[in-house]
């Protein structure tokens, strides 16, 4: 299973460096969600995917066997990173929102004057 | 008292950092209030003259150090004292000069500040025992000096002056930092007491030619000597407090008083004397050749300052014990009157509007105490009795005659040289001062009674000083004998007096007075000549040239930077990639056997490989759709698969933020994708196969990384303390989110922080567009 998760995550990726190298400002952003959901699998994958268990400590229970759930603390980091995700999706969109009505444009080639004089 | 003179350097430091909050309060008084400083330096640096005998020394060792070899220890002797007086005693009449100068411009407090810190640095620089020490107070001149040319920055002309001095001193400075750094591996120490205590020399090391070199450069460039020299007359660009102070007889000065200071331990070896001897002498006889062709009396002034630099570094350069105390006289001779002949200058610019000696005439009625003064100084410039000048100029010629082998070069350019001084003197005060003559007095906006007495009193008092010093010339003796004491480390006696009897150098006084005279008279027909010869010089215009250089060095980085920072996004991400995927080829294990886990892979589950299938497909669906919603909605396909394998391995908060937030994101892109543009392909075919090609392998090598990374395990998890204390210490049993909340609870903090500015950036990028669009509909 590991493998196939590798797999999935090594094309996630190919995919999302290609679109990170269009001209295209909506592929560019497209291909930064991609990536993002795919290092979000690479730590998931990291904690482990052999025990399945829900992170919970039953009722009555003082503590839970750490052989049983899946590992907490990935899944903790990976939340963190997909609500911060969300506040860049946010944030970019509105980004190239308003870039694209100041310029005209959406491909990023045209850009590049700004580093000029 | 003298023990206080770090915390008073300390104190300018202070109060020129404190002159911003200074300022609302004094105003216009601030100059007066600051001038109390150096007023109490001078105080300070004369209670320690009354103990002085030629060998003392006394040192103000610090335990405080930036660096282990870096201590602010500071060293008393003559040659700081005469330095230091004169640093502290006409920087007291700047600061008041300025005050009055400077009150019609709009950034006084930045003068001040910079002015201040100036006199700190020079301050600190001539008293330090250390020669890293010095060598910071060094750069501190510099980058003031930078500051003050360039003080009235909406000139280009005044930007261009202080960058080119700043260029140039900065070169010297780097050459003084290796020098240095040299001295001090070779000597095993930096402190300038322990090196002359230990008697080292360097002379024969066999690393000196390069030290000597390095320290040259150093001096060379502060000294504004040839051919270096050409920043000078481009600093006049400053407010004339500033040309009076840093670039006539303190920063200028720094080298000649390097010079001095290293003399124990790399004086005296035949480079040091030829290079010296040759650069000064160019310098001096150069100097005083083109200040003869100006109209500016600024410049005048700046060229005559850069003939008498020449004949200070000729003196030492010469090295033998008359020539380092004619050095020393001359410094001082020099200080006093150009110090008062540019404030001169200053106080004729504001009263009449402009400085070219040609259009100024007249002015003694108007400014009857200014042309005094101006006279005195002239006089000490002329080098005649009964001013410390003469005794200066008897000692230069002195040195000059007693040098064996030499003189025949030195003493024919040196007489030249003082002949021309003579003739500047005498041009200057019929021009400008005199009474006499047919000329119209020129128009006056202000006399002498509307200015301060403040604004008056530098040049008076200069002039003063130097009439007392050339009369009573004894008091300088034990301070000039300590000086060489300190720069050539043997006792010798001085006795400078006025008369010295009938002998060569008095003859040759004569002589260059009388030609002095003749070629003053000659005046008009020479100046034509010397303004052929400065037209041809101009084709090889040293300053033009040198913005030349600088222009064609900055083109030249502009366009290899163009390379690198070519502006296309994409191009910087594939050459990041690129490094990247490079980096980890070499570092991936290509043994597939080792990628194997220990206990081997986790069994296939069925529904989850068809769910990841799904997602693939779905991935590369959104890659080649033509169609933007299409695009995104297998995005939220990928998005949603993702939730579902968090689900089936118990992350079931997980599940829940991705469902919840790939949601958001569906609808804001779908939100925003109305108002773009459809997808167009920009793309040729072959750069598209060449992406291809690198994000497989990237995806490849992602891959690999990832089963490495699933199977090195450095340390025991951490999971398990969390597990353990979740209900126990923070007592919630879901665990994820005891983590989030409780044990990393400042990371959620911060990821909060995220989200605030992000929705903060959106709000803003939309309110900027409403009130564009108003003002567009206003228009």
């Amino acid at each position: 299973m590991e493998l196939i998760f590798a797999i999935f995550i090594g094309l996630l990726y190919a995919c999302g460096v290609f679109l990170l190298l269009r001209r295209s400002i909506v592929k560019v952003i497209l291909g930064v969600f991609v990536l993002s959901n795919a290092t979000n699998l690479i730590i998931f994958l990291a904690g482990g995917i052999k025990r399945s268990g829900s992170a919970f400590i039953p009722e009555g229970a003082e503590t839970i066997d750490p052989a049983v759930i899946s590992d907490p603390l990935p899944q903790a980091l990976i939340l963190t990173a997909i609500v911060i995700g969300l506040g860049i999706a946010a944030y970019i969109l509105a980004l190239k929102y308003r870039y694209f009505e100041e310029t005209g444009t959406h491909d990023l080639d045209q850009l590049s004057k700004t580093d000029r004089k | 008292m003298i023990k206080y003179l770090p915390h008073l350097i300390g104190f300018l430091f202070i109060a020129g950092l404190m002159v911003p909050l200074l300022y609302p309060i004094l105003k216009a008084k601030l100059g007066l209030f600051l001038s109390l400083i150096p007023l109490t330096i001078l105080i300070v640096l004369f209670s320690a003259l009354a103990g002085l005998t030629p060998e003392s020394l006394y040192l103000l060792p610090s335990s405080w150090g930036l660096l282990p070899e870096m201590n602010f220890g500071f060293r008393i002797d003559g040659l700081s004292l005469i330095f230091g007086l004169l640093i502290s005693g006409i920087g007291f009449f700047i600061v008041l000069y300025a005050a009055w100068y400077m009150s019609k411009y709009e950034r006084q407090g930045h003068f001040f500040t910079y002015l201040m810190l100036f006199m700190a640095s020079m301050t600190g620089l001539v008293f330090s025992d250390n020669l890293l020490v010095l060598f910071i107070f060094w750069e501190l001149t510099s980058v003031t000096s930078f500051l003050l040319i360039g003080f009235d920055h909406h000139l280009a002309k005044s930007r261009q002056a202080a960058l080119q001095s700043l260029l140039i001193t900065g070169l010297g400075g780097l050459c003084l930092l290796f020098a240095v750094i040299m001295i001090g591996q070779v000597a095993g120490t930096y402190e300038i007491s322990l090196l002359i205590e230990r008697g080292i020399h360097l002379g024969d090391h066999p690393k000196y030619r390069l030290i000597f070199v390095l320290l040259l450069l150093a001096v060379l460039t502060k000294s504004a000597q040839f051919p270096f020299h050409f920043w000078l007359p481009g600093a006049m660009q400053a407010p004339t407090p500033v040309s009076a102070y840093l670039h006539s007889e303190t920063m200028v000065n720094a080298g000649v008083f390097l010079l001095m200071r290293i003399h124990p331990v790399v004086g005296g070896t035949m480079e040091w004397k030829y290079m010296l001897m040759l650069t000064g002498v160019i310098t001096m006889f150069l100097g005083a050749f083109f200040s003869m062709g100006q109209r500016d009396l600024k410049r005048i002034l700046a060229f005559t300052t850069i003939s008498a630099l020449g004949t200070m570094v000729l003196l030492i350069g010469i090295d033998t014990p008359q020539s380092m105390k004619a050095a020393l006289v001359f410094f001082i001779v020099h200080g006093l009157y150009k110090g008062g002949l540019f404030m001169v200058a200053g106080i004729v610019d504001k009263s009449t509007g402009t400085r070219d000696i040609y259009l100024l005439s007249k002015l003694f009625k108007p400014l009857p105490f200014t042309s005094i003064a101006a006279v005195f100084a002239l006089i000490s410039m002329a080098g005649l009795p009964p001013m410390l000048g003469f005794i200066g100029k008897e000692l230069v010629y002195d040195a000059q005659i007693q040098l064996p082998g030499m003189s025949w070069l030195l003493l024919p350019l040196g007489v030249g040289a003082n002949i021309m001084m003579v003739a500047i003197s005498i041009t200057i005060f019929t021009e400008v001062f005199s009474p006499f003559g047919k000329s119209d007095p020129i128009k006056v906006k202000y006399r002498e009674k509307d200015f301060p007495w403040y604004f008056l009193g530098g040049p008076i008092v200069l002039a003063l000083a130097g009439l007392m010093l050339g009369l009573m010339p004894g008091m300088l003796d034990t301070l000039i004998a300590n000086a060489l004491y300190a720069a050539k480390n043997q006792l010798l006696d001085v006795n400078l007096s006025l008369w010295h009897g009938f002998n060569d150098v008095l003859l040759l006084s004569l002589f260059t007075v009388v030609s002095g005279i003749v070629v003053f008279i000659f005046r008009r027909s020479l100046n034509v000549h010397i303004g052929r010869l400065i037209d041809w010089f101009d084709k090889y215009h040293l300053p033009t040239l040198f913005a030349k250089g600088t222009k064609i060095y900055v083109d030249r980085a502009y366009k290899r930077t163009q390379i690198i920072q070519h502006g296309y996004h994409r191009f910087y991400l594939l050459t990041f990639f690129i490094v990247t995927g490079l980096l980890i080829v070499a570092q991936v294990n290509w043994d597939f056997l080792s990628v194997m886990p220990d206990g081997g892979y986790t069994p296939l589950r069925i529904n989850l490989v068809l769910l990841l299938v799904v997602a693939s497909l779905a991935v590369i669906f959104a890659v080649f759709s033509r169609s933007r919603l299409s695009a995104i909605l297998a995005m939220g396909v990928v998005g949603y698969a993702v939730a579902i394998l968090y689900l089936m391995y118990g992350a079931i908060d997980l599940a829940i933020t991705q469902f919840l937030a790939e949601t958001v994101i569906m609808v804001l892109f779908v939100m925003v994708i109305l108002y773009l543009p459809k997808f167009a392909v920009l793309s040729t075919r072959n750069s598209r196969i060449r992406d291809w090609i690198i994000s497989l392998s990237i995806g490849t090598l992602v891959t690999f990384v990832v089963l490495h990374a699933r199977f090195i395990n450095l340390y025991e998890p951490i999971s398990v303390y969390f597990i353990k204390n979740s209900l126990t210490m923070a007592h919630g049993r879901n665990i994820v989110n005891v983590i989030l909340v409780d044990f990393r609870a400042l990371d959620t903090l911060g990821e909060i922080t995220v989200l605030t500015l992000a929705a903060m950036g959106v709000y803003s990028l939309f309110r900027f567009k409403v009130k564009k669009n108003k003002s567009k509909k206003e228009l």
